[in-house]
Parts: C-alpha cells; structure tokens; sequence
C-alpha cells in the first residue's frame, strides 16, 4: 500500500527552487506556508506583548496602570495571544519546514494546509473579538463555573481544529517523503524533535476537545453543569502538555542553529532521540501539576504524575542539556577554537542574533524554567506556591526564555533563508537577543520572588485598599513588583524590536538573489565538525561538562533551600 | 548535522561518549532521588496536605459553616463574627464571592481539623505571610488537619481569580499563644 492510496488523491507536482545556502530543494507552498503561519505569529506576538507589558504596568504598585476590569479583560488576552496563538501559529511554519524543507520533500496537500491557516487566523481573531468584548474576562483558563461567551470557547476550538490539520500535514509529508525516497536513512534529528512536538500536539489537542467541546455546549446553555475539579484534571492535560510541544519544538530549533551556525552534529543519534522519546511517554503526565493542592486526589497518583514518572521527562530535558552545549563545544572545537576549557564559548558567534537566542534560551530554559518546575511540580512544595506569582514567574522562564527566545532566534534564520531577504537594520537584531533575554529573565526571577513572598496571580491590587479585612505584603514584595515592571519594560523593548525587524525585512528587506555573504555553517570547515559519535576522535568536552556541574549543584541548592522553607510552616497533613 | 539524516544508517548501535553516558546516570539518580523524597516527606514531614474530601451541597455547606460561627462566635469585627472553637471542635471555613468567611481565631500549637469549600466559584486559599495555599472548589469539602506554630494575625488572600472582585476577597485567623500554660512545654514551648 502506498502513500498514496492511505492519503487519498494528492496531487504529485510541487514546485522547487534550490537553496543557496544549504543546497536544500524548498517547496514553494511549504514556503508560502511557512512564511504565512510565521507571519501570523508575530503578529500575535505583537498583540500579546503589548497586552503583558499593561499588566505588568499595572502590577507595579507604584504605576497601577489599568483599572481593574480592563486588567483581567487584557490579562486574558494576554494569555491567549502569546502562549496560544504567537507559539502554535510559528510551531506550525516550525513543523513544514523540519518536514518538507529538511527532508527535500514536498509538502503534502497544501491547500489542507492553507484551510488550517484559515481555521486558525478566524479562530484567534474571534477569540479577541470575545475578550475585548468584555464579557469573557475568564483568564486563559476559563474554569466553570466562571462563564464566558460561547464564541470564546468556539474561537478556541476552531483555532484547534487549524492547528490539529497543520499536525496532518506534517505527518502527511513524513509518510510520502519516506515513499518518494526523498531523504537516505533516518529522519534528521531536528525532523524527529519536530515529530515529537506533533505526537504531543495530538495528545493535547484531543484532550482540548473533551474539555472545550463540554464546556462549549454549557456555555449555549446545552449542558448544565461542569464538575470543577474533572475540570481542571483534562483542562490541564491541554494546558499542560501544550507546553510541552513548546519544549519539543524549541529544544529542536536548538539543533537547528547550533547546526545551521556553528556545524554542530549531535554527539550521538542514540541519545538524543532516546531524549526526544522521553517527552513523548511522560511529559502528558503533568496535568498533575496543577492539581497538587486540589482536594480528594490521592498522594501517589499525584507523586507518579507530577514527577513524569520518576522524572524521566526531566531526564530527557537534563540530557539535551549537555548534548546541545555539548554539540557546540565539539563543533567548536574542531572549528579551532581549542584553547582552555572555555574558548570555544568565548568566540562563539555572539554577534549573530540567532545564535545568542539560541544559546540565552538554552541556559534560561535550563537554570529559570527547569529547576523552579521541578521545585514547583513537587507535590509537598507546591503547597508553598500554588497559584501565587511564582507560578507565572516559572512559566516565564519556561514559554517566555525557553521558547520564544528560542523562536526569535531561529526567525532570524528564516528571514534569509525562507523569506530571502536580507535583515534591516543588523544592528538593531545583534543586540535584541540580549535585551530581551534580560528583561525576561528579570520577570521570572522577580515573580518567582513576589510568589515566594505570596503574592496572589491574576490579581489587580496587591494592597487591599477596597477591602474590609485589609492584608499588607511585605515590602520586598512591593520592591520585587516594582523590579517585575521594569524589566517588563525592557522586554517589552526587546519584543518590539524584534517584531519591527520582522516586519521592517519582509516588507523592505533587500531582496537576496544570489551571492550572498551569509555562509552556513559561519565557521569554515564547521561542516566536516566533529568525527564519529562516541569514537576516539570525538572531543572531550571540559567546558560542557563545568557547566552541568554547575547547573546540578545550582539545582540541588534551590531543591533543598525549598524544602528548608517547607518545613517552617504550620503542620497540615 | 542535525539537520541531515544519521551520518550512519546503523546510529543506534554507536557506543555512548563518557560524558553523556555519566551525566544521564546522574541525572536519572537525581530523578529517583527526588521521586523517592517525596514519598520519605510522608513520613518523615509535617506537611503533608491531606485528600480527604466530600462531596457536598454548596447550600448544605453554607448551613454548616453558618451554625459552626453561631455556636463559637467570641465577637464581631466589621460585621463579620469572630469564632474561637474549643479544640477538638471540628472548624469551617467557605469562601464566596468575594470573602472569606468567619473570621478563625485559633491557638497556637493545637491541632484542628479545618474544613474548606466554596458556595460558588473556584477559590484559593491563600495563608499569609505564612504562605500556605491551597485550591477551593464548589462542591468538595476539603478537610485538613493544621496546626498553627506562630501566633499573631494572618490574612487569607483568594488567589484563584473569582472575577471582578477577586483582589478584595480576603479573610483572617487570628493565632493566640495557649492560655493554659499548665498543658505542657511539649506543646506551648518550643521556639
């Protein structure tokens, strides 16, 4: 049975233009695509950003920008734009260029493809439409019985729908690549990180579909009662796991610049799939995170749960967290730069805006993201942080450093090689990674700190002025806000940058033809990097190996500093 | 590269680079450990949150809360009573749109069974500054067992957003040192 017959009738042309760089054919629909669903994203990335910094405005005590109805209608505008509709819409152009692009393929069926788009661009916008309406202030999570309009919940799943046939697509394009023989051997590894995300996207998107579908049908008035805690147990497994696409897919744009830019080659095949196929059997898991301070769910369904299964999804994580480096360094390397235990980082290619979002999002994503996760997914040590600042502050490091950091730095990879123009302003790209990456990395760090003070999410007046039974927090906690509105600022300044150097080279970018001074890997030689995995002739790798050590013990100290603090509360069993 | 297919068509017999080899064995101790001191805090650490539950009617549990506060109100702060149960007494406490509801008033060192639930939407309870914070769900009465080891006075915050009102819903315990000293350093010493 071929491809074909499974697939149904699709059309065998597809027309190809060679890449200069890479030597890659490049299906022009899968380029439209791409540059479409990238295209999108940004655009809600615009959104969404601007809406973040009004809340983090807001919640600078000194500032109080919003009044408070307008501070939860833009909170959960927020939420929608930039964790749903900016990361999917550039996973989707992520995943037509790891499968047609990559695999010299042609992209299957691309006008499936383009009504994705359709359903996805017609849901996001309606989602927005719902909440600046002003009845549908529910918070991205919408928990019953808190009601918002249908057409929020209908936008919701119409933008699902899309995202579930972009899914499609992409295994469409896998299948009949490996039947047209386009590629030798096994997927490229980039291709796998990918495929990951799609498997989990599945997962999620259906378990969206039992939840939203229901809640859907309550809202028309269909159904007349939501279970709120089965609510939150398969709402979660949406929410959770759809960020867990997100670390699929960034963890594969890492791949990506490391090898596009420095030559780098996975240390070994075996490994970091092994790392890749973790994610896929125990990621979905973390539903569980959200529930560990809920009533009636027994202690070790929330142990086996919340820990991935004895933490083997942190294990995948923590093993792409030498292998990466760990690539660079060996690629590095071979590249000259042989000196000591760190030269090889020193004279990396700082400069180039790809390549320190790259890297600024592997350590954030490692150091911010991961450790404060683990702490905070801990059963007994949630009770510390549940729903408090912290919470946000996390996920910050996590979809915020991890993933679009992450993605701003492979876009600056796709404006030349998909887009095929030249970046405006260079100047401006070579320092938005930095920008960014700090004001990001200080929003984390400040709202884990308010959190670990106690400082409520999602909450408008942190000093009760309206209230009869008044509360003060503590003064670190209005400094830390403060800290949070600042370097909100200079992300925010960080975002608009990227997006005015987006927009300013699709529409203006000189057009590149050919004979063009970008050279892929930027090292000579990088190509031939590193020999054979695992072989005499692979490099040691000190640098990598300093800076584990240095994240484990950094781990371990923040671990235990957390169970310190547990143990000097009140008793409660 | 790893934007090419496997150098070698066989990749998964490569044999595994020291480093890597060392480092996923770490990490994967790691995982066990932690996965395991989760299970040892059980029974080596005193906070642990319990998951008794019941199912229950909101208006059923409002009656409870209400004949609860009539039966142990000591006083009356901004026309909300203040209740001081024996110990022993089992303790309620609701959470509505938007407060929390009687003021507590506790000992310190005695343990109580406090019961937890909302008479319409989600609901955080949110102990501060001692940071305790655990979610309140129409419909499940939550029981815990605390016992307070500071005295003083403590807020309670909603950290689940409840709507438009959701940053004025607060509540309060107030935590008193034991007034029968007699009952033993065990209990009222310590720090």
């Amino acid at each position: 049975m071929t491809a074909e017959t499974i697939i149904g009738a699709v059309g065998k042309t597809a027309e190809f233009r060679t890449c200069q760089y890479t030597g890659l054919k490049v299906d022009i629909a899968a380029q439209q695509l791409i540059k479409a669903n990238a295209v999108a994203a940004v655009v809600f990335l615009a959104l969404g950003g601007l809406m973040g910094l009004l809340v983090a405005l807001t919640r600078w005590p000194a500032v109080h920008l919003l009044p408070a109805d307008w501070f939860y209608l833009v909170l959960t505008g927020h939420g929608a734009n930039v964790l749903l509709f900016w990361i999917i819409f550039f996973e989707i152009a992520v995943l037509y260029f790891a499968s047609a692009v990559l695999l010299n393929a042609r992209l299957v069926a691309p006008k499936f493809a383009w009504l994705g788009f359709a359903l996805m661009v017609v849901g996001a916008v309606l989602a927005n439409v719902a909440v600046l309406q002003g009845d549908s202030s529910v918070m991205f999570t919408s928990y019953p019985p808190m009601q918002a309009k249908s057409h929020f919940y209908l936008a919701l799943i119409l933008f699902a729908v899309g995202a579930l046939i972009g899914c499609a697509v992409f295994f469409a394009t896998l299948v009949v690549a490996k039947e047209e023989g386009t590629y030798q051997g096994s997927i490229p590894l980039v291709t796998f990180g990918a495929l990951t995300a799609a498997i989990i996207a599945v997962f999620t998107i259906a378990s969206g579909a039992i939840i939203l579908i229901p809640t859907w049908l309550w809202s028309l008035g269909l159904i007349s009662n939501i279970d709120t805690l089965l609510y939150r147990v398969v709402w979660w497994a949406m929410g959770h796991s759809s960020q867990q696409i997100n670390v699929s897919a960034h963890v594969a744009i890492w791949y990506l610049v490391a090898a596009l830019l420095v030559g780098a080659k996975p240390l070994n095949e075996k490994v970091s799939r092994t790392a890749f196929l973790m994610y896929i059997l125990f990621l979905q898991l973390a539903s569980a995170h959200h529930l560990l301070a809920d009533p009636g769910l027994d202690a070790s369904w929330k142990i086996v749960n919340t820990s991935y299964m004895m933490y083997l999804a942190v294990l995948g994580s923590m093993v792409h967290g030498l292998t990466v480096p760990g690539s660079i360094e060996a690629a590095q390397r071979r590249n000259g730069f042989n000196k000591g235990v760190f030269e090889w980082l020193r004279k990396a290619p700082w400069g180039h805006p790809a390549f320190a979002g790259m890297f600024f999002s592997l350590v954030m994503f490692g150091f911010i993201g991961g450790i404060s996760g683990v702490v905070l997914g801990t059963e007994q040590l949630n009770v510390l942080m549940h729903n408090t600042l912290y919470v946000p502050g996390h996920f910050h490091g996590t979809v915020v450093a991890g993933t679009t950091l992450a993605f701003m730095a492979a876009t600056y990879l796709v404006l030349p090689l998909i887009f095929q123009r030249e970046i405006v302003w260079p100047g401006l790209a070579k320092f938005q990674p930095y920008l960014f990456g700090i004001g990001v990395a200080g929003i984390s760090l400040f709202m884990m700190g308010a959190g670990t003070l106690g400082v409520a999410r999602r909450h408008w007046d942190i000093s009760f002025s309206d209230t009869d039974l008044s509360f003060a927090y503590s003064a670190g906690a209005y400094l830390m806000m403060g800290l949070n509105g600042l370097f909100a600022i200079l992300a925010f300044l960080g975002g608009g940058r990227f997006v005015v150097i987006v927009v300013g080279t699709a529409l203006f970018g000189q057009k590149i033809t050919g004979g063009h001074k970008l050279a892929f890997p930027l090292h000579a030689g990088g190509g031939t990097a590193v020999a054979h995995y695992g072989s005499r002739g692979t490099w040691k790798l000190p640098g990598t190996a300093v800076l584990v050590a240095l994240f484990f013990v950094s781990f371990a100290l923040y671990y235990f500093i957390n169970w310190k603090y547990l143990s000097e509360l009140w008793l409660f069993r | 590269m790893a934007i090419s297919p496997p150098e070698r068509r066989i990749w998964w017999n490569e044999p595994i680079e020291k480093v890597e080899l060392i480092w996923v064995i770490i990490a994967f101790l790691w995982g066990l450990f932690m996965f395991g001191f989760m299970i040892a805090w059980h029974f080596i650490g005193q906070q642990n949150l319990n998951k008794e539950a019941y199912r229950i009617d909101p208006s059923s549990y409002e009656a409870k809360v209400e004949a609860f506060a009539k039966k142990y109100q000591v006083r009356e702060e901004k026309s909300i009573p203040v209740v001081k149960p024996p110990p022993g007494v089992d303790v309620y406490l609701l959470g509505r749109l938007w407060q929390w509801w009687p003021i507590l008033e506790l000992e310190k060192g005695v343990s109580y069974r406090i019961h937890l639930s909302s008479i319409d939407w989600l609901h955080g309870f949110s102990l501060q500054p001692t940071n305790i914070n655990i979610e309140v769900h129409p419909g499940y009465e939550h029981v815990i067992t605390l016992t307070p080891t500071q005295s003083g006075e403590f807020g309670i915050v909603c950290n689940e957003f409840c709507g438009i009102g959701h940053h004025t819903m607060t509540g309060r315990i107030y935590v008193t040192e034991q007034k029968r000293a007699e009952a033993g350093p065990g209990l009222a010493g310590g720090r």
